[in-house]
């Protein structure tokens, strides 16, 4: 099946400006704001069609294709999303979207403020998931549609899909929750606030406003991403690739790089510092902190879905220890008890969190499954 | 979606105990046949475990409600009294928490449909006495490969369902797809239950 699956090929991000003001969940209104998205495929006249993929903390519009012929990298998912490939871009179309607050072009705290002409910085708002999808409806209507044949994401991503799925329970036909978790558990939340330390007490943070000083707080971005890179693999596939590896093959009885894995994660936590927006990330982790979409109904999880229409796919991987099994279990659980359309599937991986963005091959198989059925509903 | 037009002999006595429109679990759903069809004809409202992957995936193109877990783990994800039948097909006798299972069944259902191979059946006693351990249709495999490792009769299911205070609504006995009525124990390869809390 996959030897006929290929890319999008070539693709270029679109903008679009709202200038409905958004209230947020803070409380403060966002007055306007741009969202950069990429789309693949053809709407089809019904407008039935359409799926949107949600990115996680450090994703972005850019999901599938490349920019130019010599491009190096695709798009994040483009092992998931093509023509012949699991979101099969024959037959569905895809919209990826950089969510509010992001720093790949969508408004966010990098963008200059309209009211000051100065970059945001400390004073933009803390936006949650509610928000997003809020925002992400907006774009839905932009676009012309409806109600999504799927909305699908991993992690903060499949957060986002199950909020979907409470707040526009007309619009959502499907939901994939992959990966994800129906709110943090405390050691979750700690990792997280471990990362925005390492941020906010770089020197080079400047509360927020480093644009201004024309410094960046790359310390505090390295090892916040050393951090979560961490966690996002499992101890065995670490052992697996690094082991106990050193570069040079001995000791040399000092502190500068020595093992593999020092430098793998050295490595990443440079290249991330080097695009990625400090001010972003604190917010991306605290909309990981914030989303209970529980809370609205006294606590109970199976009272916010029951207005849910949705059919859900819930996937898992045995190695995620970040966000691991048994919380996705607890979205199932509830799921259940609201009588909803589930599917749940715990697939064996040594990739850990990262597993959602990889090619385990029942984990493919589950997609394509899944999605050939959303196909047939909507007619695609 | 298309369900199978027919089902298995086992499994079609299994379905034709489910009430229309009514809610169910099948415990090692397998590809999800039994439920296909049920959703198909009987209208139900139904959801499927089963421990390997690759039957969820079936089970998720045959639009099969399909949770993937482990049945020894008991049924935690379910809540008490959630439905309507509860189906164990095939599977009790390679359980380790048997009793366990069963009353589990119980807990999220209101009714538990037990099917397992009879070893009172009169081949399975004879190769007995031949001195060998029976291996037949329904019981497939050798004494050393066999996931089959609590053998029962009707006689001790019916015990263990009296030891736990359940009563047997019904108890049906087959053979080769066929009902079988006079010496089930002796006569009956296939057991099929229908048990309450009592």
């Amino acid at each position: 099946m996959s030897s006929n699956a290929s890319s999008v090929g070539i693709v270029s991000a679109q903008r679009a400006l709202f200038d409905t003001p958004l209230p947020l969940a803070g409380g403060t209104v966002l007055p306007s704001y741009e969202l950069v998205f990429e789309t693949y495929g053809q709407l089809n006249a019904a407008g039935s069609n359409a799926i949107l993929i949600c990115h996680a903390l450090s994703g972005h519009h850019h999901v599938a294709g490349r920019y130019s012929e010599d491009d190096k990298a695709a798009g994040w998912w483009d092992n998931m999303i093509g023509p012949g490939k699991p979101i099969d871009t024959n037959r569905f179309f895809v919209v990826g979207l950089n969510n509010l607050g992001g720093c790949h072009g969508s408004t966010g705290p990098s963008s200059l403020d309209p009211a000051s002409g100065q970059p945001w910085g400390s004073r933009f708002p803390v936006v949650t998931v509610p928000d997003w999808v809020t925002a992400q409806a907006r774009l839905a209507d932009r676009l012309g549609v409806e109600r999504w044949a799927a909305v699908i994401g991993g992690s903060l991503g499949g957060m986002q899909a199950l909020q979907w799925a409470i707040d526009y329970p007309d619009r959502v036909a499907n939901a994939l929750v992959i990966a994800s978790a129906p709110k943090l558990s405390a050691q979750n939340i700690a990792f997280n606030d471990v990362a925005r330390q390492a941020i906010i007490t770089d020197p080079d943070f400047c509360g927020g406003d480093f644009y201004a000083q024309g410094t960046i707080p790359r310390r505090g971005l390295r090892l916040a991403r050393m951090l979560g890179h961490i966690t996002y693999l499992s101890d065995d596939g670490m052992g697996e690739k690094f082991g106990r590896m050193l570069r040079s093959g001995e000791y040399k009885f000092g502190y500068d790089v020595e093992f593999e894995i020092e430098s793998y994660l050295r490595y990443q936590g440079d290249k991330f510092s080097d695009y990625f927006d400090a001010n972003t990330y604190l917010l991306m982790t605290k909309a990981l902190d914030y989303f209970d979409p529980a809370k609205d109904y006294g606590g109970d999880l199976v009272a916010a879905l029951q207005r849910a229409t949705a059919s859900f796919m819930v996937a898992s991987f045995t190695s995620d220890w970040r966000f691991s099994p048994e919380r996705s279990r607890e979205t199932v659980k509830a799921l259940i008890a609201a009588g909803k359309r589930v599917a749940y599937a715990e697939i064996e991986s040594v990739h850990g969190h990262d597993a959602f963005l990889m090619t385990d091959e029942p984990y493919m198989n589950l997609m394509r499954a899944y999605l050939q059925r959303v196909a047939k509903e909507v007619a695609a | 979606m298309s369900a199978p037009a027919s089902l298995r002999p086992d499994l079609q006595m299994i379905a034709d105990w489910v009430t229309p429109r009514s809610s169910v679990l099948d415990l090692g759903c397998g590809e999800g046949d039994l439920l296909a069809w049920l959703q198909a004809h009987k209208q139900v409202s139904a959801y499927g475990v089963d421990f390997d992957v690759n039957n969820v995936v079936r089970c998720v193109a045959a639009n099969v409600n399909a949770i993937q877990g482990d049945l020894e783990a008991g049924l935690a994800e379910f809540e008490d009294q959630r439905f309507d039948h509860v189906v164990l097909s095939q599977t009790i006798q390679a359980m380790h928490n048997t009793e366990q299972i069963l009353l589990e069944m119980l807990r999220v259902g209101r009714e538990a449909i037990v099917t397992f191979p009879n070893f009172g059946y009169w081949e399975n006693r004879w190769q007995i006495l031949k001195g060998r351990m029976p291996v037949s249709d329904d019981m497939p495999y050798q004494w050393y490969n066999t996931p089959n490792i609590h053998w029962c009769m009707l006689g001790d299911f019916d015990a263990l369902c009296a030891k736990n205070g359940l009563r047997v609504v019904e108890r049906v006995v087959m053979t080769g797809g066929r009902r079988v009525h006079f010496l089930p124990n002796l006569r009956g390869s296939l057991a099929f239950y229908r048990v309450t809390r009592g």
